[in-house]
């Protein structure tokens, strides 16, 4: 599955679709707010561009794009980007994820600080998620080996 | 034997205590419920003017209930960190 096969027609189309579905999936994300969306299903989104950049051309293309260890970090800086907005606003003087407090430091309203508070973390959301998806996939179609399949 | 009697009696009575309490749960769609009269009216008239947000659902989400979206996206780096640890194995076939 992740093995190289060539098929020009397929990693072109491909090469045209991936940059469409990754700005697709940060449509979703901004656009949470008015319609059905958000950083679940943006970070979805997302890292199905890399699922299927890692099917049509290989696991190490995929990889020399997104590496393992930036995949690790973007799993965690995800989590930390949420808390870390729940703890400035506590630093702020408000409650945990009372957004309303960033218009302290954000010269915004405290009604329009909410919605970026929210957008802040939604972004969060959208990375963990992201880098989580395309963690397991690599490692369930390789059962965790990763570039050893492709000498086998 | 007498587990498996005593178990079906059990179930038995936990159905129909159910059932009975079934009797008291409101109409489906009741615009009278409590559901629907103590937070939903308070989302849905002031969500906008409080968050800015003119979606409900992520206003609720996101801001209201965002303690709760924290431990989902934390459940999420959890299953994915479990899943790299049991399956994830290094070149001479160890854990890595």
């Amino acid at each position: 599955m992740v093995k190289r096969h060539e098929d020009v027609i397929i990693q072109t189309v491909c090469r045209c679709l991936i940059p469409y579905m990754q700005i697709y999936s940060l449509y979703v994300l901004v656009h949470g707010h008015g319609s059905p969306g958000g950083g679940f299903q943006g970070g979805c989104i997302f890292a199905a561009s890399f699922v299927l950049l890692a099917i049509v051309y290989d696991l190490r293309e995929a990889k020399r794009r997104f590496s393992e260890k930036t995949n690790g970090v973007f799993c965690a800086l995800g989590v930390f980007i949420y808390t870390a907005i729940g703890w400035l606003c506590l630093l702020l003087g408000g409650n945990f994820l009372d957004y309303g407090k960033l218009s302290k430091i954000f010269p915004t309203d405290p009604v329009m600080a909410r919605y970026y508070g929210m957008a802040g973390i939604e972004t969060g959301v959208q990375i963990t998620v992201m880098a989580i998806m395309v963690s397991i996939f690599l490692n369930l179609a390789t059962k965790g080996k990763h570039e050893e399949v492709l000498e086998e | 034997m007498i587990k498996k009697i005593v178990s079906i009696v059990i179930a038995i009575f936990a159905t129909s205590a159910l059932l009975v309490g079934l009797e008291d749960l409101p109409k489906w769609a009741d615009p009278k419920q409590p559901a629907s009269i103590h937070v939903s009216p308070g989302y849905i008239e002031k969500s906008l003017e409080e968050t800015g947000v003119p979606n409900i659902v992520t206003a609720v989400l996101a801001d209201y209930r965002g303690y709760d979206t924290m431990f989902e996206t934390a459940v999420i780096f959890t299953a994915g960190i479990a899943v790299i640890m049991l399956l994830r194995r290094s070149k001479n076939g160890k854990k890595a």
